[in-house]
């Protein structure tokens, strides 16, 4: 296997992204004008929104990964989907935390039952156990199978645990959505969403980098020189 | 096909053979019943209003004992390696343990049925419907939980990893089958009892073609 | 009609985590040969049959069965292992093994054929006892039954010979040389050097994953030490 390219792409993303996410954050978080309804609260809309279209794009990169690693058993796919799989649970862990500190004022509890959100929490749970499977699994080819085949199955579990989350809030409560963001202030959010981008794209590649490293040398021991050995004698290399 | 009955019949009698254990794991979710209405405490209402919930939250505890042994017997003398080679095949091993997984998960919610309707005091007459919930439910672990109990069998940690892996998964059919299941016990004034049925066959139908699709990648070597 | 040449392995390399267990590993074996594979315990016997019946892949190299390549065309149902793990289900009686191993291959299934296989195993007197009961040795007259109901034309058989009693020995021996009057080929994995000698014409040994000798057991080497027989032989 070839040796990886020090590529300095990934560092040039995330170095761009933490300075967008800086700037749209400093800008919404501070500089916007208070949103009339909801008050400072509301602010976290620039993070929160960004984030979530985020979550959504890195897990939606996983499942690509996994389908690409099963359809080309190539293991640079299964790098990035350990590395993506990673990004996406912490994306939204972070989402769930955001919603949390947005519903505690809000609504006067920490959990209001969202269907995005109580979706998102379940695909950490889920994303989650897929990560503690190819913690237990030593064989790296079927650790890598298996993951892809998790992944797969539990991306096309989303839109069902969306829609039977939201029926079953339905029925008691109306729905609350901090959604809204008058257009004036799309900029910060813009920022934001390319920021976040930037640093989970450059991020996810160091991490792949890193997944692929281990992996040589899990599976790469050097082969054993071809020499003919004398017939008794204990050969080195084998054992 | 033919595969398939050959398989499905395997299935079948090692389940009939490791009868007592079903007992056990029956006895299990009962108990777990118990526990759960000690920590409700002896609030008639509440217990009769929850008792859906809990109905199911057993059989999904239980389903993780009877999911995982069934691939015990395939992989302690490989068994399972064993019919692949003969050659047979992934997809009729796959349906064949999936439906007999499904028949005894069936077999385990209807028997906690009279202990949910003792302890809760919940019943209900419109027992068909129950009967049609507890088989749409219990295919919707079958599928997901035959394919993870085939990776985890393999795997170190497994009593850990199948419930990690499974329960996400199913949070769709906990919440319909809970609700269905509700709806036949405290009473279905409006009628929802058909889109949340629905629900499940919908998440039945793509999670036991998923399982096929992928079972034999999963057991390959 | 059959392939002249019935096994073909060609640079065949397979690595266990870090460790090679086969490296290089290239020979052929003509059909209807019985041949016996050698090595001390890790040497790579068990991997290399294992990789001849397609229950493992080969990291590098390929395999030939019968002309074809197996990871392409059905050639799977032609093959039978005898494997270190017996495939048996153990909660299941002799006859429902047996019986499971008929109807997926679509053969006879009835009692009377499967008693007639147990018989010639020496278990019929123990058909409708399950497996769990079996002692190591009659597991793996099971086991060895379980490969003759496939009827194959190329027999793998790993240690064949491991649990077995004195009589059980004469079994494999009147086993192999069924099989070689059928016209199977038989790669037979063994430590018992005189045993294999006197039926296998062709051997192959291993020594740490790589192939050091393959010819005539006529020829091959004697290794350091004791000379493998062992007390386990007898005449």
């Amino acid at each position: 296997m070839a040796r990886v390219a020090h590529n300095r792409t990934p560092h040039a993303l995330v170095a761009a992204g933490v300075a967008l996410l800086l700037a749209g954050s400093y800008w919404g978080l501070l500089k916007a004008p208070r949103e009339i309804f909801m008050g400072d609260v509301q602010r976290i809309m620039y993070v929160h929104v960004p984030t979530a279209w985020n979550a959504m794009l890195a897990l939606s990169f996983a499942f690509v990964c996994a389908v690409c690693f099963l359809f080309t058993n190539a293991w640079k796919w299964d790098n990035r989907l350990e590395a993506a799989m990673e990004m996406g649970v912490v994306l939204s862990l972070l989402l769930c935390t955001q919603g949390a500190i947005w519903a505690k004022p809000t609504w006067g509890v920490w959990w209001d039952w969202d269907p995005r959100l109580t979706t998102t929490a379940v695909m950490v749970f889920a994303f989650g156990g897929i990560l503690a499977l190819r913690a237990f699994v030593d064989d790296p080819v079927k650790r890598a199978v298996w993951s892809a085949v998790a992944c797969i199955v539990a991306f096309a579990d989303v839109p069902i645990v969306y829609f039977s989350v939201k029926w079953w809030n339905s029925l008691h409560q109306a729905q609350s959505s901090p959604q809204t963001v008058s257009r004036a202030f799309h900029w910060p959010l813009r920022i934001n969403a390319f920021g976040i981008l930037f640093l989970w794209t450059g991020l996810v590649a160091l991490r792949a980098r890193v997944a692929a490293l281990r992996l040589q040398s899990e599976i790469h021991p050097p082969v054993p020189e071809q020499k003919s050995a004398p017939a008794g004698a204990p050969v080195p290399g084998g054992a | 096909m033919s595969g398939l009955l050959v398989a499905l019949r395997k299935d079948l009698l090692l389940q009939w053979r490791g009868k007592a254990q079903i007992v056990a794991i029956f006895a299990f979710g009962a108990t777990a019943l118990l526990l759960f209405s000690f920590a409700i405490g002896p609030d008639s209402l509440a217990l009769r209003q929850h008792a859906a919930g809990f109905l199911w939250l057993g059989l999904l505890l239980a389903s993780t004992l009877s999911l995982a042994e069934s691939f015990e017997r395939e992989v302690e003398e490989q068994a399972l390696e064993g019919l692949l080679l003969l050659p047979a095949s992934a997809r009729a091993l796959y349906y064949g343990k999936a439906l007999a997984n499904w028949a005894q998960l069936a077999l385990l919610g209807a028997a906690l049925v009279p202990v949910m309707v003792v302890l809760y005091d919940a019943g209900t007459l419109r027992l068909l419907s129950l009967l049609g919930v507890i088989l749409l439910g219990t295919a919707g672990l079958s599928a997901p939980g035959t394919l993870y109990a085939a990776m985890t069998a393999q795997a170190r940690a497994r009593q850990t990893l199948l419930p990690l892996l499974l329960f996400p998964l199913v949070v769709p059919v906990l919440l319909a089958a809970v609700k269905a299941t509700s709806l036949l016990i405290l009473g279905d004034p409006m009628g929802q009892l058909a889109p949340w049925a629905t629900l499940l066959a919908a998440f039945d139908v793509i999670h036991w073609a998923l399982g096929g699709l992928f079972f034999g990648r999963v057991v390959e070597d | 009609m059959r392939a002249m040449i019935a096994i073909a392995a060609a640079g065949l390399y397979r690595r266990y985590g870090r460790r090679w267990a086969l490296v290089d590993v290239s020979f052929e074996v003509p059909a209807g040969a019985l041949v016996m594979v050698t090595g001390r315990n890790g040497s790579g016997k068990t991997t290399l049959l294992r990789v001849l019946a397609t229950a493992i892949r080969a990291d590098r190299g390929m395999v030939t069965i019968l002309g074809k390549d197996p990871q392409r065309e059905p050639v799977r149902e032609k093959i039978a292992l005898l494997g270190h793990r017996t495939y048996l289900y153990e909660p299941l009686t002799a006859l429902e093994n047996l019986a499971i191993v008929a109807r997926f291959l679509g053969r006879d299934s009835r009692r009377k054929a499967l008693l007639e296989r147990l018989e010639e195993v020496g278990l019929a007197d123990r058909a409708d006892d399950p497996v769990q009961t079996f002692s190591a040795g009659m597991r793996q007259r099971l086991a060895l039954a379980r490969v003759l109901q496939q009827e194959a034309e190329v027999v793998l058989l790993d240690e064949p010979y491991g649990h077995l009693d004195p009589p059980g020995f004469l079994l494999v021996d009147r086993v192999l040389q069924r099989l070689r009057r059928q016209g199977a080929t038989v790669l037979i994995a063994t430590h018992l050097l005189r045993r294999g000698r006197a039926l296998c014409d062709r051997g192959l040994v291993l020594e740490a994953g790589r192939l050091s000798f393959a010819g005539a057991t006529s020829e091959m080497p004697e290794p350091p030490g004791a000379d493998g027989a062992g007390f386990a032989e007898g005449a």
